[in-house]
């Protein structure tokens, strides 16, 4: 096989590219997950909720503003084939100046902080993302940007259950989870629940769930099935598009499965808000 | 939509109740975790706020940069518990109304009754909807915090609802407990 080259600028230039995108524009599935919910919701005021935020969606679209005001935490997925070669420089820094250019350049706010539990200085230019690279085969590269909204990540849940306990302790967990959030992460949310693995790694595959197209099944049958009975269960709670009441408080739940030890059964819950803001090129 | 002129008198506050949508005109400033702190700092050392508090409206916001030739970037709420620590203290300074997003703590809630102000939600997370309700924006202080720091602005029509009036109700309680449904999947 031989060694594809790619040049850090066509990197740099992609998540500048991207991080604008990510924040102009709201996927397809986002917008019709969303017009979907407008036509199940009960709550007169849920449903205006609902058009307000596609109003929203078309202003920032025409006007190139950010659909929200929190721009984020600029998470990057990366899935590196084997057979590329990076020329230029070294990978993190292209996308780092990717991410500088594009708040800077994009009129997006910036929300990183250094120091967080002193100082909390701005870093200017919301860098460092946080970056998790994948090496996949091939000679090709994926790169996916997903702004993270700080309300909705503060609502991040983990617990480390036994093997005593199973399926019911965990919908009993997710609902709690989204239950005692309420308001706060910005419903209609979008719930990522990971299962398995290590406490790491249970939390990464909640992130990684919320990059599935919305609404989408999961292609093991039985996390499937958990996922529409957990979509009924935080349905019920009553929440409703932003907390006002309503029979739509999550748009869908994704659940994402990896086995674990003997002695584990990790369960992670990311919620994203409404806002949900992901471009993806692949190079 | 019935309008309200910020700054708010008591009669104004009193005349809203939980569940209106209300669209506020007039000069409300914005503030969020670190200017909050200040702010709360300064009146523990007995120092002037950086503006006259009394009947104004507080906007937990920080907005996005304004492209060239515009007033504001996007400038939607943020989650108004985190101010919870600090809001009793501004309340019994004059503050009458606040708008963000997300529930209060018990303790605001019962400020909010005793002082008689009222808090507000405006919709998270549609923030270039609600920068077209802003016709001017000046930082006022702590210029340094970017985001963060205190802005004036000039308001018409910005679309909020009530969620907690002077009489105790909160929508976020009445409208969950409406749509709530018992379910017991096994």
């Amino acid at each position: 096989m031989p060694i594809r080259e790619i040049h850090t600028d066509e990197i740099t230039g992609a998540v500048d590219e991207l991080c604008q995108q990510a924040n102009y524009y709201l996927q397809d599935d986002v917008l019709a997950a969303l017009k979907k919910a407008r036509g199940k919701e009960q709550s007169p005021l849920g449903q205006q909720v609902l058009t307000k935020i596609m109003e929203n969606a078309d202003i920032a679209a025409v006007k190139q503003m950010p659909l929200c005001q929190d721009c984020g935490t600029v998470l990057i997925f990366v899935e590196l084939g084997q057979d590329v070669h990076i020329t230029g420089g070294d990978l993190n820094s292209a996308i780092e100046e990717g991410v500088r250019r594009g708040y800077t350049d994009g009129y997006l706010r910036k929300s990183m902080v250094h120091a967080p539990f002193s100082s909390r200085t701005n870093t200017e230019d919301n860098t460092p993302p946080v970056i998790y690279t994948d090496i996949v085969a091939g000679d090709k590269m994926a790169i996916t940007v997903v702004p993270k909204g700080g309300g909705s990540e503060n609502m991040t849940r983990f617990v480390a259950l036994t093997p005593a306990q199973g399926r019911q302790d965990i919908i009993d967990f997710v609902v709690d989870a989204v239950d005692k959030a309420g308001s706060s992460p910005c419903p209609p949310i979008i719930v990522g629940v990971g299962i398995g693995g290590t406490a790491d790694k249970a939390m990464l595959l909640s992130k990684k769930a919320l990059l599935r197209s919305l609404g989408s099944a999961s292609g093991d049958s039985d996390a499937a099935e958990l996922e529409r009975d957990l979509l009924a269960e935080i349905n019920a709670l009553g929440i409703g598009p932003q907390g006002l009441g309503g029979t739509i408080t999550a748009l869908a739940v994704h659940v994402e499965v990896f086995p674990a030890h003997i002695a584990s059964l990790p369960v992670a819950v990311t919620l994203q808000c409404h806002s949900c803001r992901h471009a993806k090129i692949v190079l | 939509m019935r309008t309200i002129e910020a700054p708010l008198d008591d009669k104004v506050v009193g005349s809203l109740r939980t569940g209106d949508e209300v669209a506020v005109s007039g000069v409300i400033y914005t503030a969020r975790d670190t200017a909050h702190k200040r702010m709360v700092q300064a009146l523990d050392k007995g120092e002037p706020l950086p503006f006259d508090i009394r009947g104004q409206i507080l906007y937990y916001m920080g907005p996005a940069p304004a492209r060239p030739g515009r007033v504001i970037g996007s400038a939607g709420p943020t989650t108004s518990g985190r101010m919870d620590v600090y809001t009793p203290q501004l309340l019994e300074a004059g503050l009458k109304g606040m708008i963000g997003k997300g529930g209060r703590s018990d303790e605001v809630k019962r400020a909010i009754k005793n002082y008689k102000a009222v808090y507000l939600a405006a919709i998270g997370g549609a923030g270039a909807l609600i920068a077209q309700s802003i016709k001017s924006a000046r930082v006022i202080a702590y210029d340094e915090l970017g985001a963060e720091a205190v802005r004036k602005l000039e308001v018409v029509d910005l679309p909020v609802i009530v969620i907690n009036d002077i009489y105790g109700g909160d929508l976020y309680h009445e409208g969950r407990a409406k749509y709530r449904r018992p379910m017991h999947l096994t």
